[in-house]
């Protein structure tokens, strides 16, 4: 009964949806790049003059991409404070006691709060477009290489398969044990710290047991469908370049070309 | 013509928790043909699951051998091919899938044998297509019915390639509905497509519609033949915790009482055949 | 003394996209030493009915009570109420955790809160009652028991708490013949013994026939039929057949034989029944 879906995907159809994995994960990484590059304010109006126009092709809700935001809202504030508050230079703008507000001070807590605000949407929007699924191949196809200097790349695409497949499973199984516990007349929300780690105990000790029992069933089961690890392994869904993705890592290389100007290039503006 | 498998006095010995000895199977022959479509039936602990698993070398002879198309399980060069040829199908629907959206876990197999990707394409639009379950190709397995999930491990054994299918008790967990799915996408295979079946089932309903029943009980194979030979034995069957179907059972005792009825009525109309 | 559900509704997820309602008002009432059968296919409402009635669950809309007591509160008065509901779920065996056998079945009878006494006897009643020896069982490990002892040792545990009610949810699931019968043969004691009331969630139409005094036809989240087993499959065999559901082998092979002019009263509910008609019939012993 249970409806579990797993990292943040939002299904769709966009072009952004529709990019192979690896462009996105790559594209991704320059993209970060390029926000680490920036260091003016028209690099920074720039870069989210990019992520709006992103978003706007990938169809998500800008509400749901800003929302990403929320788990580091609390740091980002931080930052922008600490850096009004406590800032260095000689535009003294509001002096009380040891608080210092400078011109360079702000200029400094918006940029960095800015910085973080656009790392966290641009990862967010490879999540919301990608499902974890395509991510796991993306990953296995981008680690193969490194094969040759012992990153188990197929094994840790394996691992997380079956991770995603068995989770949602897990999950049903801990709610009946939940249920069933609780029908015994089992309490879990009194009494200290110790005793509701005790308590959990008749939760625990049944999903560890089932867990390694449906481990030991799967591996019999890959066992009598030939697993016999990566080596000699083929793929159904092979990963292809279009297109389109040509064009988002042109896209990605003149962000990075466009804040390396902004930042080491001839004062034009 | 050659049977698929073979089995030649095949002893199974383990050592139990307890630190006993337990003969699992007990010097078991049995010879299954291309076609056939055998049900295995015995109560818990009978020995059927673990002739189940000899069946495609998750476990070996302790003393005999087993023979997948004449290659023996003991040589480990057959394992890739003893296990293409023979696929299983386990009890807990939930176990044995292994990837999280419906066709990949179906190419799961051929994948790796290292068959070609456009060939895995194929073989699992087949494979899908055979047990009924294109329609759910991209969906998530654990969204599924136990019914739609069972098939789903019965197309990745298809789309390895298998002749041969050995279900360890497919339909214990599943309802009624779900039942009656396996039950009747093995018959089609077997019927359409030639799938060797060895179906091992406490259900003695899905045991009736089978080419051959096979009475297993404390690891020895007791009686074997057609169901209507089988399933006429009531009195046996009981004594081996087996129930009858209820025909068999009622025409038993009806001649006991000294009623004249033909010999090996199992079915409903049978018996009320007899009365017409 | 009984257990109500009035006007119940009951949405899974609610406001959200996976929005699913799994019970359409229902209202019930089972009465104290009643053994009601509950059937209906996977996803028909019956696992949430029965959630519904013991508490697990609170209705969304309606309300669920024993004797009157709201289910859903959190008064210690409902506390103890839902402690007279038993649950026996599918494949019980799943949730053993305890270190021997009797500490697992202690740990209900410890839950409501008696003491070591009380507790110990309710622990060695209860394995008396589903025929484990306790000196033989109690100190040993739950997992390392058959399938059908640890399944034995799971409804021990409920039975231990000594519930007016008792909710079985597909107890014979995955057992053969013989420890279906011997678990059967516990629950009807219970039944009959101690008058507990049963309500048993199963897919057999066999095992509802065979032991329940009223039976429960979920469909599409409604009760549509409540009846007398016997009566239910004589005269709503159209419907039952309509909802997926099906008639017991006894009655089928009765018909059968009327289809072939043998007269047969209406009223043959199992095998023993059917073979002496027969027997009578044809002037046999």
């Amino acid at each position: 009964m249970l409806d579990i879906t797993l990292g943040q995907y939002y299904p769709g159809n966009s072009f952004i949806h529709r990019l192979d994995p690896r462009t996105k994960i790559l594209a991704t990484l320059l993209l970060i790049v390029a926000v680490f590059l920036a260091n003016t304010a028209v690099g920074y109006g720039a870069l989210c003059v990019m992520v709006l126009f992103i978003i706007a092709l990938s169809g998500l809700p800008f509400m749901l991409v800003l929302k990403s935001v929320k788990p580091l809202l609390f740091i980002i504030v931080l930052t922008l404070l600490l850096h009004t508050l406590l800032g260095q230079g000689e535009h003294v703008l509001y002096q009380w006691k040891f608080l210092k507000v400078t011109e360079e001070g702000v200029q400094m807590g918006v940029k960095m709060s800015m910085r973080l605000i656009l790392l966290l949407m641009i990862s967010s929007i490879l999540t919301f477009t990608t499902s974890p699924i395509v991510l796991t191949d993306g990953i296995e196809a981008l680690l193969r290489p490194f094969r040759v200097i012992g990153v188990p790349a197929h094994e840790l695409a394996m691992m997380m398969t079956i991770a995603l497949r068995f989770i949602p499973t897990l999950m049903e199984e801990t709610d009946r044990i939940i249920k069933a516990q609780t029908a015994r007349g089992a309490d879990f929300s009194s009494g200290n710290l110790l005793a509701r780690a005790k308590n959990m105990l008749p939760i625990l000790v049944p999903l560890f047991i089932s867990a390694f029992r449906r481990a030991d069933d799967l591996a019999v089961a890959m066992e009598a469908r030939c697993y016999r690890g990566g080596e000699g392994r083929t793929r159904m869904h092979q990963l292809a370049y279009h297109a389109g993705d040509a064009a988002a890592f042109v896209f990605a290389f003149a962000m990075i070309g466009l804040m390396a100007f902004l930042r080491w290039g001839p004062n034009v503006l | 013509m050659e049977p698929v498998i073979e089995v030649q006095g095949l002893t199974h010995v383990y050592i139990d928790a307890e630190n006993t000895k337990v003969t699992a199977l007990d010097n078991i022959d049995l010879q299954i043909m291309p076609g056939e479509f055998v049900a295995v039936i015995g109560a818990n602990g009978s020995g059927k699951s673990t002739l189940a698993r000899h069946l495609n070398a998750l476990l070996l002879p302790s003393e005999g051998h087993v023979k997948i198309k004449g290659m023996d399980t003991m040589e480990e060069d057959n394992l890739w091919d003893i296990r293409q040829t023979v696929g299983m199908v386990f009890q807990n629907p939930d176990n044995q899938i292994v990837a999280a959206i419906v066709e990949e876990d179906v190419a799961f197999g051929p994948e790796n044998i290292g068959v070609l990707p456009e060939e895995i394409r194929t073989r699992v639009d087949d494979a899908l297509k055979a047990v009924d379950m294109t329609a759910y190709r991209t969906h998530a397995p654990h969204l599924l019915s136990g019914g739609q999930k069972q098939r789903i491990a019965i197309a990745g054994t298809l789309a390895l390639g298998s002749e041969c299918i050995v279900l360890d008790e497919p339909t214990a967990m599943l309802d009624p509905k779900g039942r009656k799915e396996i039950l009747s996408t093995m018959l089609r295979l077997n019927k359409e497509k030639k799938i060797t079946v060895v179906y091992i089932t406490h259900f003695m309903v899905e045991a009736m519609l089978a080419d051959r029943v096979v009475v297993m009980s404390e690891g020895k194979i007791r009686f074997q033949g057609t169901p209507r030979e089988v399933f006429s034995r009531v009195e046996e069957l009981e004594r081996l915790g087996l129930e009858a179907p209820l025909a068999a059972k009622v025409a038993f005792e009806l001649r006991k009482s000294g009623m004249k009825l033909p010999k090996e009525i199992i079915t409903n109309e049978e018996l009320a055949a007899a009365f017409g | 003394m009984s257990m109500k559900l009035e006007h119940v509704s009951y949405t899974y997820m609610p406001g959200t996209p996976y929005e699913k309602e799994a019970l359409k008002d229902i209202s019930l009432e089972i009465k104290k030493g009643e053994f009601v059968a509950v059937i209906g296919h996977t996803g028909s409402g019956k696992s949430t009915l029965v959630q519904n009635l013991n508490g697990l669950l609170h209705p969304t809309k309606g309300n669920a009570s024993l004797d009157g007591v709201d289910l859903s509160g959190k008064s210690n008065e409902a506390k103890m109420a839902r402690g007279r509901i038993g649950m026996v779920f599918q494949y019980p065996e799943h949730q053993l955790f305890a270190e021997t056998v009797y500490e697992d079945i202690a740990f209900g009878p410890q839950n409501l809160g008696l003491n070591y006494e009380e507790t110990d006897a309710r622990v060695k009643d209860a394995m008396k009652f589903v025929g484990l020896d306790f000196e033989t069982y109690a100190g040993r490990s739950p997992f390392s028991l058959s399938g059908g002892q640890m399944r034995r040792v799971a409804i021990a545990g409920v039975v231990a708490m000594n519930p007016d009610y008792l909710i079985l949810d597909e107890p014979s699931a995955g057992l053969d013949p013989g420890s279906r019968d011997a678990v059967f043969a516990e629950v009807m004691e219970l039944y009959k013994k101690r008058g507990t009331a049963i309500i048993m969630v199963t897919h057999s139409m066999e095992d509802a026939a065979q032991f329940a005094k009223r039976m429960l036809v979920v469909y599409d989240g409604r009760i549509i039929i409540d009846g007398k087993p016997g009566e239910v499959f004589l005269k709503e065999k159209e419907q039952l057949l309509k909802v997926g559901m099906d008639v017991p082998e006894v009655y089928k092979l009765a018909d059968a034989l009327r289809d072939k002019g043998l007269r047969l009263p209406k009223e043959i509910t199992d095998a023993k029944t059917l073979l002496a008609e027969i027997k009578r019939r044809k002037g046999l012993r």
